[in-house]
């Protein structure tokens, strides 16, 4: 797939950040949505963008701290004693 | 129990008075989302450790600069980030260097991988090679665009906090997470859209 990049596409290139996060003036943003409508080639990089960021996003709730990891942290601090709350 | 201890404030008067119950009430509250930081700005479990205890300890060296103005969380993110940066250009001297141009120029690269990958069965970005995927592409950030990238997307700071962790203006910070961004789409479309040609031809 080939994509010619004309001056409007990079226009919404600049913008596709705020868009996604919803902090996109009013007006820019029905202009966004206008070419996205009209648009493949940027419609699928606006999807894959924000697919992209929604992978990330829900990728950090997991990964548990390693074992041992918290225990050395305190020691290395000198807060043995305060070590056992958790 | 911990969840009860962690939800109630963190006492900047107490820790600034040398409370240590308070300052290890941080530690317990703060330790999972430096490791994080660590591990996503290093890439290994080893680095992502060193980076959680010499930010503690720094924090401890500390406490008597720290004026509150921001709060403690974005206190510790700002050291954690800078002992990682730290930690990368002792393993590679020539970072800075080469960071620099990535670092402060405006210039959009206009987008190559053009296939829709969205549309993969989500099962697909659970697994074990999907996470790797993920974190691989991260590791092929320029540093100072991971540093904004793994804040504001991956701990989910405001811009607002994301500027205050890294002292840079409103347009550094939204400038370098758009680059940031756009370079990770790239990267993951190359993956998933390989995964999408697989499932096809399946």
């Amino acid at each position: 797939m080939t994509h010619t990049h004309t001056p409007r596409c990079r226009d919404l290139l600049g913008s596709i950040s705020e868009y996604v996060d919803g902090s996109l003036q009013d007006d820019l943003c029905r202009e966004l949505e206008r070419h996205l409508s009209e648009c493949e080639n940027c419609r699928i990089v606006v999807d894959t963008f924000k697919k992209t960021i929604y992978l990330y996003q829900s990728s950090s709730a997991e990964a548990d701290l390693p074992v041992g990891v918290r225990e050395r942290l305190f020691k290395r601090l000198d807060l043995d004693e305060f070590a056992k709350k958790a | 129990m911990m969840v009860i201890s962690s939800q109630s404030e963190i006492s900047f008067q107490a820790l600034k008075s040398g409370d240590r119950a308070e300052f290890a009430r941080l530690v317990d509250l703060a330790t999972p989302a430096i490791y994080r930081l660590g591990l996503k700005m290093l890439g290994n479990s080893q680095d992502a450790e060193d980076v959680l205890q010499n930010t503690f300890l720094k924090a401890l060296q500390s406490l008597d600069d720290f004026e509150g103005r921001s709060s403690p969380m974005t206190w510790l993110y700002r050291i954690a980030v800078n002992e990682a940066l730290m930690l990368i250009r002792r393993r590679k001297p020539q970072v800075e260097i080469a960071d620099e141009p990535v670092g402060e120029s405006d210039d959009i690269i206009a987008p190559v991988q053009l296939t829709d990958w969205c549309c993969l069965p989500e099962s697909e970005f659970l697994t074990a090679e999907s996470k790797k995927a993920l974190d691989a592409a991260i590791q092929t950030l320029p540093e100072k665009l991971r540093a904004v990238f793994i804040l504001r997307d991956i701990e989910g700071l405001s811009i607002q906090e994301t500027m205050e962790a890294l002292g840079l203006s409103d347009t550094a910070v939204k400038s370098r997470l758009l680059r940031a961004r756009l370079h990770l789409r790239e990267q993951l479309s190359v993956y998933f859209g390989g995964r999408l040609k697989e499932e096809i031809n399946k």
